[in-house]
């Protein structure tokens, strides 16, 4: 996979920016030579530092997925300024702006908890694991919005193949980075941080859901949840976790942040589910961005293929 | 001030309580609305709805602290646009969220506590715009006073109405709320020490110079 610089860089921020990014690059490059070293990783494979870079870089090579849909996209702008990302704010149109030097390299990944081989992983050589797809999902908000996302990644499940858990370990946990002095939202307690999210394995597992690190066919851009963070298009959009500094394995189901903050509201499964009402209002319908009116919600947003991970449950208990 | 001053402020006031929608309709028109246009309209009419309401509450004790009485004079005038902007926010709901269904918007009310209150307080305001005119306030007399104290409730009813269906951020309702609690308290201090100092309830007294205009 290449990633190539895109040439729109105004002219006027051409000096500073080059001299930033190069600085960036030096340390890029040796975290990426290291950790390929880890991963046991040919220099082959790597590619030239110099092609990774910041926002708006071209992701070069997509494949496209028999999981997308060709219902029509939400513009680039309202996906990239319309943002539940309460690390920087509790407004939506906010964090674009707060996130805008968010410094997404040198980045590494915790990979933890019940595993063969715990580790260090730069997010550089987990970009390199797999082919980038672009995955076209519908993303439904638990707010009642939704919105249709061209992402890039590849199936989680990639990844923890690799990381190969012990067969005691029931349950992916997904951390996103802590700290205040870039996230201006975490210096308000309004959840408890760092956020955590989790999923069952067999919910990581599903080739669905997605390890994601662009959209649009560029690099993530940070307000999105930049450098890497999963979707899991069947539940609701908080359960896709952003900015993720740790995945752990565990035994026990984590508990995560929005059931810590209310435990009758938000569940620990979150599946999309137009018959089951968040306790103050309906779920039933959502507002496509872009619509005037409302459409019905799909039972799991539309991917009825995951039913199966849940037959026999109670989706109303375990909501 | 005078009669012809106050006149010339009340224009000012009219043109500048229409600022909100003209800024709304100005974007609408230019796509500047953001990615939710339905949201930002909907949270925009409620905010001033809520914003007038403090506001015309605010004029009691204003007039009195600063002695400044002529201020009655444009209390019924933001009276009013409040409930301008709450038919404006009632009217988002009723036409974008629900497309006119009234079975549904009914069902919304009896099931969705926020919803309940929201439309509490919009209702309680009907009847105190409808009773705004000169002719009302004369032919309900004391009456109109106590009619008009639902405006407590609904102000309250409104920021339960905003606690309630915020996710998590509660910042920006309890704004309102502790202003709305100030001059509430205001209002509960100045009846106890009349009350204290004359056994008449307040409500019975002579009030005629707050509700004309003069």
């Amino acid at each position: 996979m290449f990633i190539k610089k895109s040439s729109d860089i105004p002219s006027s921020e051409i000096t500073s920016k080059s001299l930033y990014l190069n600085r960036r690059q030096l340390i890029t490059g040796a975290a990426i030579v290291g950790a390929a070293a880890v991963a046991g990783v040919g220099l082959s494979e790597i590619g030239f530092p110099s092609r990774v870079a910041g926002a708006n870089a071209k992701i070069d090579g997509l494949q496209k997925s028999p999981f997308s849909t060709s219902e029509k996209q939400t513009p680039y702008k309202d996906v990239t300024n319309y943002n539940n990302f309460y690390e920087f704010s509790t407004d939506k149109y906010e964090p674009a702006g707060l996130a805008k030097d968010f410094m997404t390299r040198p980045w590494t990944v915790t990979i933890d908890g019940l595993v063969k081989k715990k580790q260090q992983l730069d997010v550089d050589a987990i970009m390199k694991m797999s082919a980038p797809e672009e995955r076209i999902y519908r993303h439904r908000c638990v707010e009642g919005w939704s919105i249709v996302v061209p992402w890039v990644g590849f199936s989680l499940s990639e990844l923890i193949k690799r990381a190969d858990p012990l067969p005691k370990a029931k349950f992916v946990e997904f951390t996103t980075l802590l700290d205040p002095k870039q996230m201006p939202g975490q210096r308000v307690s309004v959840l408890k941080w760092p956020y955590v999210e989790g999923l069952r394995m067999d919910e990581a597992m599903h080739p669905l859901a997605l390890l994601c690190f662009g959209m649009y066919g560029e690099v993530l851009p940070n307000q999105d949840g930049a450098p890497l963070r999963i979707v899991v298009p069947w539940k609701y959009g908080f359960k896709s976790a952003k900015s993720i500094v740790r995945i752990r394995f565990t035994e026990e189901q984590p508990m995560n942040t929005w059931q810590l903050s209310a435990p009758n509201e938000y569940g620990f499964y979150s599946n999309v589910n137009p018959n089951v009402d968040h306790p103050r209002w309906s779920q039933a319908k959502e507002r496509r961005l872009g619509e005037l009116t409302k459409r019905p919600t799909l039972m799991f947003n539309g991917y009825d293929q995951v039913a199966s991970l849940y037959s026999g449950m109670d989706l109303k208990k375990n909501f | 001030m005078n009669s012809k001053q106050l006149r010339i402020l009340k224009i000012f006031i009219f043109l500048a309580a229409l600022i909100p929608l003209g800024r709304l309709v100005w974007k609408f028109y230019h796509d500047a609305l953001g990615a939710n246009p339905v949201e930002v309209i909907t949270h925009s009419t409620g905010d001033w709805t809520m914003i007038l309401i403090l506001t015309t509450l605010s004029i009691t004790p204003l007039r009195k602290l600063t002695k400044q009485y002529w201020l009655i004079g444009i209390r019924r005038m933001i009276g009013l646009f409040a409930f301008f902007y709450g038919c404006l926010h009632f009217t988002t709901y009723i036409w974008l969220d629900k497309s006119f269904d009234v079975h549904e918007m009914i069902k919304d009310v009896y099931k969705r506590p926020f919803i309940t209150a929201g439309f509490t307080a919009f209702v309680l305001m009907i009847p105190l715009a409808l009773t705004s005119t000169k002719g009302w306030i004369r032919r309900l007399g004391k009456n109109w006073q106590r009619l008009h104290w639902l405006i407590y409730i609904s102000g309250i009813a409104a920021v339960i109405h905003y606690i309630w269906l915020v996710k998590a951020d509660l910042r920006e309702p309890l704004r309102y709320g502790s202003i709305l609690s100030v001059l509430l308290i205001y209002r509960v201090v100045v009846w106890l020490r009349n009350s204290r100092k004359n056994p008449t309830p307040v409500a019975l007294r002579g009030r005629s110079p707050e509700v004309t205009e003069s």
